[in-house]
């Protein structure tokens, strides 16, 4: 049996949207290094109903294996928590040692509004998408697609991006909540496969413009949102938004 | 052209002409250097040279125009950003930290804001002092010239001011210790493999123009406006 050890917690709890939040202490004695950083909030949640005072905390997730997204967090300042390409339901409580002290909030910024606690709406990366994030042409099954001959390193390089699981932690970690690196992702997988060439000039303003009318900042090149991605995305994807953005105004493309 | 006015306007367009600007004050601050250095090079190198500077007549004032525009143009998008960014998280973290590994978050970068504000504050008083400033007439090689190097000495046997421009040359260090890098990646030039090398040379690039500018104030300070680089 693994050894039993004791946190403390700083949780935002916040009731609704735009209501006012606070953090909330709370001290967990049964935490086992083997746990998953949500399976330790589970814990906190079984205490709290045991204790029936409070409503339990909410936080979101779904797959709980680092690969749909769902999961989000700033544990102590950083998007994800201290390790590298790590997203929050991969974090495990072996990270911590016994008498730590772990503030928990949610994403923050003005595009990603919190519903309750620790979840927020991040339905504006959606509407990004929605502007232009997908093919027109119709690529059928599998064998149909590989009809078209695509270079092996154009589609490493495609399949790199579009590993981006819009978890939303660039944005959670950029000093400017700026989006760049979600819509840059989604545009530099799609914009270099010829699947995805017809719209490539339309895709990437519409995109562009969604992602400032969704009110995210604008990009300082931090970089900041590579070193939280939990996929790794690089900040490449971000200069290429910009070449492929002006090529496509100065092509006169309806801005 | 509406197209690409709008486009300019928008966030990639507005992180674009950053970067241009910013280039563009680049350009002007290495051959600013380079006149200064002519103030160690023959008695009068540095009064001919600032001669044919003011004897361009109209190139001079076009250049100064786009200098001033470029100036503008840059702080009013450097401050519109940080005013931007203000705004997208209305509430901040109660704790917040930097993940570190392919982070350019740094002192340097987290206070654009401050040392451009200070470099603009600076611009005005530094015009006040030596383009505007009162200087005596000396003959050049027959004809009548502004004894700027005299100006300079003297202005710089000030504590206040040597030792003024020497901090606003080290905060000038630092934004160009981001901006440089930033600079080349706003106008799309990233490539994983140059990254780090553009980077590097950025930080290279920094402190030598810091260096090379707070240098001439110390100099002429500490020499008493005697040093042997002078005469
Ligand atoms: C000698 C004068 C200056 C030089 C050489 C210079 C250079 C640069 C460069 C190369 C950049 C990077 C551009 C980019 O990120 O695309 C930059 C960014 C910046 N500059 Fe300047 N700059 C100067 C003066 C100023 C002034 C007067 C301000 C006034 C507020 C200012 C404010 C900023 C800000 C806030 C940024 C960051 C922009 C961002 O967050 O994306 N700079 N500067
Ligand atoms: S780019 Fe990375 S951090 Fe941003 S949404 Fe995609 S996976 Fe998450
Ligand atoms: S819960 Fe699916 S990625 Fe974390």
């Amino acid at each position: 049996m693994a050894e039993e050890f004791s946190i403390h917690l700083k949780v935002w709890r916040q009731e609704g949207p735009d209501q006012p939040g606070k953090l909330v202490d709370y001290t967990l004695n049964n935490v086992n290094e083997h746990m998953s950083f949500l399976e330790m909030l589970d814990v906190l949640n079984e205490q709290i109903v045991a204790e029936g005072k409070e409503d339990p905390v909410e936080f979101d997730y779904d797959c709980r294996e680092g690969i749909c997204g769902s999961c989000n967090l700033v544990i102590n300042g950083r998007a994800h928590g201290p390790k590298a390409m790590t997203c929050t339901c991969q974090l495990h409580m072996r990270n911590y040692s016994d008498g730590d002290t772990i503030v928990v909030e949610p994403f923050r910024a003005k595009a990603f509004p919190v519903i309750k606690d620790l979840v927020v709406d991040r339905s504006a990366f959606d509407r990004i998408v929605e502007v232009g994030g997908y093919v027109s042409i119709k690529t059928g099954s599998a064998p149909d697609a590989n009809s078209i001959p695509i270079d092996k390193s154009v589609a490493d390089t495609a399949f790199d991006y579009a590993t981006c699981i819009g978890c939303g932690a660039c944005v959670a970690a950029c000093p400017n909540s700026s989006a760049s690196l979600f819509t840059g992702a989604k545009l530099a997988h799609l914009n270099r496969l010829p699947q995805g060439e017809p719209e490539r000039k339309k895709r990437t303003i519409a995109m562009v413009e969604q992602m400032e009318e969704e009110g995210f900042g604008d990009c300082s090149n931090y970089a900041e949102c590579e070193a939280v991605c939990p996929k790794g995305i690089s900040i490449s994807a971000i200069a290429e938004m910009r070449r492929n953005y002006m090529k496509a105004a100065l092509a006169g493309e309806e801005v | 052209m509406a197209s690409l006015l709008k486009a300019l306007k928008s966030q990639v367009g507005r992180k674009i002409l950053t970067g241009i600007t910013g280039i563009g004050l680049i350009i002007f601050i290495i051959t600013h250097l380079l006149g200064n250095l002519q103030l160690f090079g023959d008695a009068q190198a540095f009064n001919e040279y600032t001669y044919a500077l003011e004897s361009l007549g109209w190139i001079l004032y076009v250049l100064e125009a786009g200098l001033v525009f470029a100036f503008l143009l840059h702080a009013y998008l450097g401050i519109s950003i940080w005013w931007k960014r203000r705004k997208a998280r209305p509430e901040g973290y109660s704790k917040y930290q930097s993940k570190g590994g392919p982070s350019h978050q740094t002192w340097a970068s987290k206070s654009m804001i401050v040392t451009g504000i200070v470099l603009l504050v600076f611009l005005v008083f530094h015009l006040d002092t030596f383009k505007f400033g009162a200087t005596e007439t000396i003959m050049l090689n027959g004809h009548e010239a502004r004894d700027l190097k005299a100006l300079v000495i003297n202005t710089f046997l000030n504590p206040l001011y040597a030792f003024g421009y020497t901090a606003v040359m080290i905060l000038l260090g630092f934004h160009l210790g981001h901006g440089f890098w930033s600079a080349f990646t706003s106008l799309s030039m990233k490539h994983n493999q140059y990254s780090a090398l553009i980077y590097t040379v950025g930080i290279i690039f920094a402190v030598l123009m810091a260096v090379g500018f707070l240098f001439i104030p110390l100099y002429i300070y500490f020499t008493g406006g005697q040093g042997a680089l002078l005469v």
